[in-house]
């Protein structure tokens, strides 16, 4: 059994403001395992990318972590300094943002941007480091004469390949990607997948791929957590939760796309919209959306019951627990 | 299928478009090239080359490709925002360039109107959402009275499905989800009692669990308010859902088009084939069939003659980079513009 390399407990995330705060990450609990491909998908507003910058230790005000514990490779990140903090970006853990449009700096060639992650972690010659940072960029696809290009020089699929190449840049053994396929077309984006997957199986790294698309990483990755209103909603190993989700939510994301095979079916989507999360709803936070809404769901709020592998937010489940009086 | 709706890409039908009822709308080699660079510059962006494509009454069209493949161009030009370098487009047999006047601009406008992409952008956030409602009527229905023009808007706003329209009618852009938001732009569209909704790319910007709501909209539009839609997407899964036939753009040609479950079930176009291979379908084993490394639509600056898809193209063969593919009948109502595609059996 593989050790975890990531812990997160009983995370909250609050955006404080002056109407009171807004707690968008609610106690979120969740596991990965060294080289494990885990995908958090959810909707925009769901606390995905909050839930993100949270274990990158990326928030900034007014976003503070307000419970629990990221565990990485045995350091408490909530509690770490900034300069502790700067040692092991890049190094150990990296992300890969949403646009590479707007990550990259439009002023700099590539080839200057990685020399300045590696520059700020110990002495590498300026040689190992051209040499390192080719190497990178070969490894996503993109040919070593675009060292010197400018980002606005690379087609929009060459940019995002660049931002993974620069997070492989130390092999680190965590790459935090939030939707790094969004911006990219249907082909480029299968392509980027593949690509990632494969140097995740030569390299060995664990991803947590956060999207708000269920069927793209449904070919990649090993779980797959499902996020509603700051809460995980449903947790489960990717091919059981396409056969058979639980919560009713997971059930109806994967009716709201069409697909292209098989005969054509009224989709029905999910009616409503995703809850405020300045004014959560009593009870279960689906509940005004849910089509098996019970009387009980819109006063009572659901725990994290396990329901074979899988955990889900949902009193259906509630009595399928072991040792609960009937 | 009736012979209104009979595709009338290939050039040899558009001959005999006398005779045969003359569709809604109907373009004629539509051509838009961008000047790029200084003016010395000599460059020049082809962004839409030859595009001949018509859509019937009652009809659902979608316009699939990816981004650069021209499709907003084909939008910006049927709604008149862009003038063609070259070709026509032709509403209920007139030539849309020989409207000049205010009068039959604002008709035609009024017929055509859009839906934009990002309903987060498109809807004047200083005015209550009624805003837009009101002021396409008074523009376009002058006749209509205050408390006429009231009913009309509540009435629009009932039929995107914005209810109580009263309440709606009342809200501030901000107090509404991106869904609601592009139905208001649906209800501003329908205010004006258009024949054709241009829509471009209506759903991209909305989250999976919405979409499903507004492509199931412009399904019940059709239905109900009798009009045509040209359906403007990259997901072509969804094009297949709303649509009665698709149109495969890429770098400015069209390069496939027919009804849409044939393009689907019999795509000719192996950038068709290569576009369908790429969508994620849980439901099926992950094809491998297509190398990582194929790259993106190229921008089509000064192009040369030959298929602009052949550097990705896993058939091409030497005719490919000496003579530009035009459009072939391959089936009933269905062309591909390919050298290697063959016809259906007969």
């Amino acid at each position: 059994m593989p050790s975890p390399i990531l812990e997160v407990r009983d995370l909250c995330v609050d955006y404080v403001t002056n109407s009171g705060d807004v707690r968008a990450v609610d106690h979120v609990d969740l596991t990965v395992e060294a080289g494990e491909f885990l995908a958090i998908v959810g909707e925009s507003g769901c606390g995905k990318s909050t839930l993100l910058f949270a274990i990158a230790q990326l928030l900034s005000p007014p976003a503070e972590i307000s419970g629990g514990s990221v565990i990485f490779k045995g350091n408490d990140m909530v509690q770490l300094s900034p300069s502790e903090l700067r040692h092991m970006r890049w190094r150990d853990y990296s992300v890969v943002m949403q646009s590479a449009m707007n990550a990259l700096n439009p002023m700099k060639s590539i080839e200057a941007q990685f020399k300045d992650a590696m520059a700020a972690h110990g002495n590498m010659s300026a040689e190992a480091m051209r040499n390192r940072s080719a190497e990178v960029l070969k490894l996503v696809g993109v040919d070593a004469v675009h060292l010197r290009s400018y980002p606005h020089q690379l087609s929009g699929g060459m940019r995002q390949r660049a931002m993974i190449a620069m997070a492989l840049l130390f092999t680190p053994d965590l790459v935090i990607m939030d939707e790094p396929t969004s911006a990219l077309d249907v082909v480029a984006q299968r392509s980027l997948m593949i690509q990632i997957k494969e140097l995740q199986d030569r390299l060995g790294f664990a991803v947590i791929f956060v999207t708000h698309d269920m069927s793209l990483v449904s070919h990649y990755s090993a779980r797959l957590a499902v996020m509603y209103g700051g809460q995980i909603a449903e947790a489960a190993r990717t091919a059981s939760l396409f056969e058979k989700p639980l919560h009713p939510y997971s059930v109806g994301l994967l009716d709201a796309f069409p697909s292209i095979h098989g005969p054509r079916r009224v989709l029905t989507g999910i009616p409503g919209s995703p809850p405020d999360l300045a004014r959560p709803p009593a009870g279960c936070r689906f509940q005004p959306r849910c089509p098996q809404a019970m009387p009980e769901c819109a006063v009572r709020q659901p725990g994290l019951y396990s329901v074979g592998d899988s955990m889900v937010r949902c009193l259906l489940y509630e009595a399928a627990q072991p040792g609960r009086p009937e | 299928m009736t012979a209104e709706t009979r595709s009338l890409i290939d050039p040899q039908a558009t001959a005999t478009a006398a005779d045969a009822a003359e569709p809604l709308l109907r373009t004629v080699d539509l051509t838009r090239h961008f000047h790029l660079g200084g003016i010395l510059s000599k460059q020049t962006l082809h962004a839409v080359d030859d595009v001949s494509v018509s859509i019937a009454e009652r009809e659902i069209v979608a316009l699939v490709g990816e981004s650069g493949s021209g499709k907003s161009t084909v939008a910006r030009l049927l709604a008149m925002a862009y003038k063609p370098t070259r070709g026509e487009i032709y509403y209920r047999g007139r030539s849309v360039h020989s409207f000049h006047s205010r009068k039959d601009l604002l008709w035609y406008r009024g017929q055509v109107p859009m839906v934009f992409q990002d309903p987060y952008s498109s809807i004047n956030p200083v005015f209550r959402v009624s805003h837009g409602v009101m002021r396409n009527l008074q523009l376009h229905r002058p006749n209509l009275g205050a408390a006429q023009r009231r009913e009309e808007a509540a009435r629009v706003f009932d039929v995107v499905g914005l209810t109580p329209s009263t309440d709606m009618l009342r809200k501030f852009p901000y107090e509404m989800s991106g869904g609601q938001r592009q139905r208001v732009g649906f209800a501003q569209a329908l205010a004006v009692q258009p024949r054709l909704i241009l829509a471009d790319e209506p759903v991209s910007m909305l989250d999976v669990s919405i979409r499903a709501g507004i492509l199931n909209l412009m399904v019940d539009l059709r239905e109900r308010e009798s009009v045509s839609i040209l359906y403007i997407t990259h997901d072509i899964a969804s094009a297949r859902y709303v649509a009665d036939r698709i149109i495969v753009m890429y770098a400015g040609h069209v390069v496939e088009t027919g009804p849409a479950d044939v393009v689907l079930a019999r795509s000719k176009h192996p950038y068709t084939q290569l576009l369908l291979s790429a969508v994620p379908d849980p439901r099926e084993p992950i094809s491998v069939s297509a190398s990582p490394t194929i790259g993106e639509p190229p921008r089509v600056v000064n192009p040369t003659e030959g298929c602009r898809f052949r550097w990705r193209c896993p058939v091409a063969v030497e005719e490919c980079s000496r003579v530009t593919p035009r459009l072939r009948t391959l089936g009933p109502a269905h062309s591909a513009a390919c050298h290697v595609a063959t016809a259906d059996p007969a």
